[in-house]
């Protein structure tokens, strides 16, 4: 009896303890296990994509073992910055429910312009770089003003604006189909040489555990401050240091060759940054909820038509930046940047990262992990001496379990009432 | 109407008016002339048949329907809104008959949707305790505050709306429907919240169709029916009537209802 009458009187002087059906974690042990609960429910998150990661590492590497050699992993890190920037730009239509089809091309179309700007008009980089992202912008405004003015589905308008912007590529480049970027410059080392230094790489990734755990611990005092249930300090303290041994394991390794390319640095500053835009800010929040329900997010007064104007232009504009960088990637500004599988590359990243494409679930991370699934495929592939015609086959499947993986645990989360 | 002259609420000003409110969906006209006055501290019950339009003005008032012609008064200035979130600036708070809340978006983020705490860093500690409160005000029984809103219950769905209605201090709050899910400790603490709210000077808009409800809280009973203004009640109002008045039964309810009322009137003045 008396044990009973514990049971309810000690949880319910916490405000958010108060009903007794509910078992919570607070412990590591209750941490692991309600991780556990959660990815039996069907709320995988990221779990999938980094079991698919290891299982295709393995593979590559019993193959050929160059795979895993740390000059083959900074030139995958080199190849997946720019598709990657593209991923990054899907996730935020993704989230929506909408899609952008044209980003192959408007990337294709910055490129061009980074080329005809600054190689042929002799215009200086920044300015070059900047009128390439305005013409983005532009691009995402448009197809927001058709979504939100005619009520366009993004897949038709973005459709049509791959095939005119194909147009405008073509037309950039002229009679010559493409444009040399000069050896030597800064932009063409930035795509292919450029290292962050190794003393300033291992500070890198000394940052993010630290970061984590002043903020968890923060958090954890001002909880316990308003009597809302914390995690125990051993909760708090275990995940930063578990992420800061994985990445100066990471760094260091890379570091035994080349190091980690500045592009790839400037692509992750991106993620960190739209993740916190996405988890931690006003915007994100109505990104989020304009993604499950228009109407209710319309009803609490959130400015609905300017949050898919965000979302296009983010977007576009992100293209367009993946776009000058493959240009410097290549050092060339080809009729054929952004055509053949970068469209398709960078939807299916961000899917099989684990954004869903009904609107309303995803994060940042998923361009990265996604991206980094699909440039291990083709870069594991091209060791093994195999056509394009295996990638594109293997991609392929790849992207369809990564589906059915989603839709699985969309059931599943539904049978858990968790949708 | 009769009850307006009666009340001494009629020599203060109202809250919010509607004058002559249509709103025609295509052919469809759901709301014909309404005229509508609110006054604070006062229960209004808004009650009528289903598809009678209830809801569409309840929508109307909140910004999320433009109305077709008419004017809406809020404390006798007339207003344009453009938007819900107009409507939500004036002090117009609404729990939507189909709550419309963000599924995918846990209870403390639907709580506080469009008013966030500290936009460029989400202030989540002060939200939830927030919202804890809020909650706990109406007794909810909701697990946990970090859960999806997919995962509540109907009733427990119903609560969360109603919360975030309160979240602005309105001064005038609309209820469509309020009450349809919840269960009994629940439904007495709605309608407490109600007496409140009242109490505290807001003006109240309840649509139910418990008779019972309505009738505990409501200071006057309004009539919609078939998008019309159908007559304003008092709680004294018998159950024939107001049937009559809602379904159409007898073609001229209310003005019998007015001789009757004159009468029995006359007789408590002489009996006194
Ligand atoms: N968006 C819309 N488009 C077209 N017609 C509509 C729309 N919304 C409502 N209507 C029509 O307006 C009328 C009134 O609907 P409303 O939802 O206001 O009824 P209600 O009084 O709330 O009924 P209930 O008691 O069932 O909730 C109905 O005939 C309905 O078909
Ligand atoms: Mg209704």
């Amino acid at each position: 009896m008396s044990s009973v009458a514990d049971k309810q009187t000690t949880p319910s002087s916490l405000l958010d303890r108060s009903d007794v059906r509910v078992t919570h974690a607070s412990g590591l042990v209750e941490t692991v296990n309600a991780f556990k609960d959660r990815v039996r429910s069907g709320d995988l998150g990221s779990l999938p994509v980094i079991v698919g990661l290891v299982l295709i590492w393995s593979i590559f590497t019993i193959i050929n073992p160059v795979f895993l050699s740390a000059n083959n992993l900074v030139n995958l890190l080199f190849d997946c910055s720019t598709v990657g920037i593209i991923a990054l730009g899907i996730v935020c239509v993704l989230m929506l429910g909408e899609i952008d089809l044209s980003v192959g091309s408007m990337s294709g179309v910055g490129s061009a312009l980074l080329g005809v700007l600054w190689v042929k008009q002799g215009l200086p980089v920044p300015l070059a770089i900047g009128i390439s992202l305005c013409a983005g912008a532009l691009t995402g405004l448009c197809y927001a003003y058709m979504r939100t003015r005619f009520g366009m589905p993004s897949f038709v308008s973005t459709l049509a604006g791959l095939l005119a912007l194909l147009g405008f590529q073509l037309f950039l480049l002229g009679s010559t189909g493409s444009i040399n970027l000069p050896y030597g410059s800064s932009m063409v080392s930035f795509g292919q040489l450029l290292i962050i230094p190794t003393w300033l790489s291992y500070v890198l990734a000394l940052v993010p555990g630290l970061v984590m755990m002043v903020m968890g611990i923060r958090v954890r005092q001002k909880r316990m401050a308003v009597r809302l249930s914390a995690k125990s300090m051993t909760t708090v303290l275990v995940k930063p240091l578990l992420l800061t041994v994985l990445l100066v394991v990471v760094v260091g390794y890379l570091n035994q060759s080349r190091g980690v390319p500045w592009m790839f640095g400037v692509f992750v500053t991106l993620v960190l940054g739209l993740n916190y835009a996405l988890t931690k800010t006003r915007w994100g929040r109505c990104m989020f909820a304009v993604g499950g329900n228009a109407e209710a997010a319309r009803r609490a007064g959130i400015n609905v038509k300017r949050i898919y104007v965000s979302a296009f232009v983010l977007c576009s504009t992100l293209a367009t930046l993946g776009g000058v960088f493959a240009a410097s990637r290549l050092a060339s500004a080809s009729q054929q940047a952004g055509t053949a599988d970068v469209n398709l590359n960078a939807i299916a990243a961000a899917v099989i990262g684990g954004t869903s494409l009904f609107g309303g679930r995803g994060s940042a991370w998923s361009a990265l992990l996604g991206i980094i699934v699909i440039q291990s495929i083709a870069n594991g592939l091209t060791l093994l001496n195999l056509p394009s015609a295996h990638r594109y086959m293997i991609t392929g499947a790849v992207l369809a379990i990564a589906v059915i993986v989603d839709s699985l645990a969309r059931q599943s989360r539904l049978s858990h009432g968790k949708a | 109407m009769v009850t307006q002259e009666a009340s001494p609420l009629a020599a203060r000003q109202p809250l919010l008016s509607l004058r002559k409110v249509s709103k025609h969906f295509g052919a469809v006209a759901a709301l014909t002339e309404i005229d509508l006055d609110v006054y604070p501290g006062e229960v209004v019950a808004l009650v009528g048949d289903n598809g009678a339009g209830k809801s569409t003005l309840v929508k109307t008032i909140a910004g999320a329907h433009r109305p077709s012609a008419g004017d809406i008064l809020f404390a006798g200035q007339p207003v344009e809104m453009n938007g819900p979130s107009d409507a939500l600036e004036l002090g117009i708070a609404t729990v939507f008959q189909d709550l419309a809340l963000c599924e995918n978006l846990d209870v403390v983020a639907n709580i506080f949707l469009g008013q966030e705490l500290s936009p460029f860093h989400l202030n989540e500690i002060d939200m939830e305790v927030t919202a804890w409160t809020l909650l706990n005000e109406l007794a909810a029984r909701i697990p946990n505050v970090r859960d999806v809103v997919a995962s509540l219950s109907g009733g427990q769905r119903q609560t969360v709306a109603i919360a975030r209605s309160l979240l602005l201090n309105p001064k005038i709050i609309m209820l469509d429907e309020p009450t349809a899910a919840l269960g009994v400790a629940q439904t007495a603490e709605v309608l407490n919240l109600v007496e409140r709210l009242k109490d505290r000077g807001l003006g109240v808009i309840m649509i139910s169709h418990n008779m019972q409800d309505v009738r505990a809280v409501a200071d006057r009973i309004a009539v919609l029916r078939l998008g019309r203004n159908n007559g304003v009640f008092t709680v004294d109002a018998t159950n024939e009537e107001l049937i009559g008045a809602i379904t159409g039964a007898t073609d001229n309810a209310v003005s019998r209802r007015e001789k009757r009322l004159a009468d029995t009137k006359q007789v408590a003045g002489n009996s006194q």
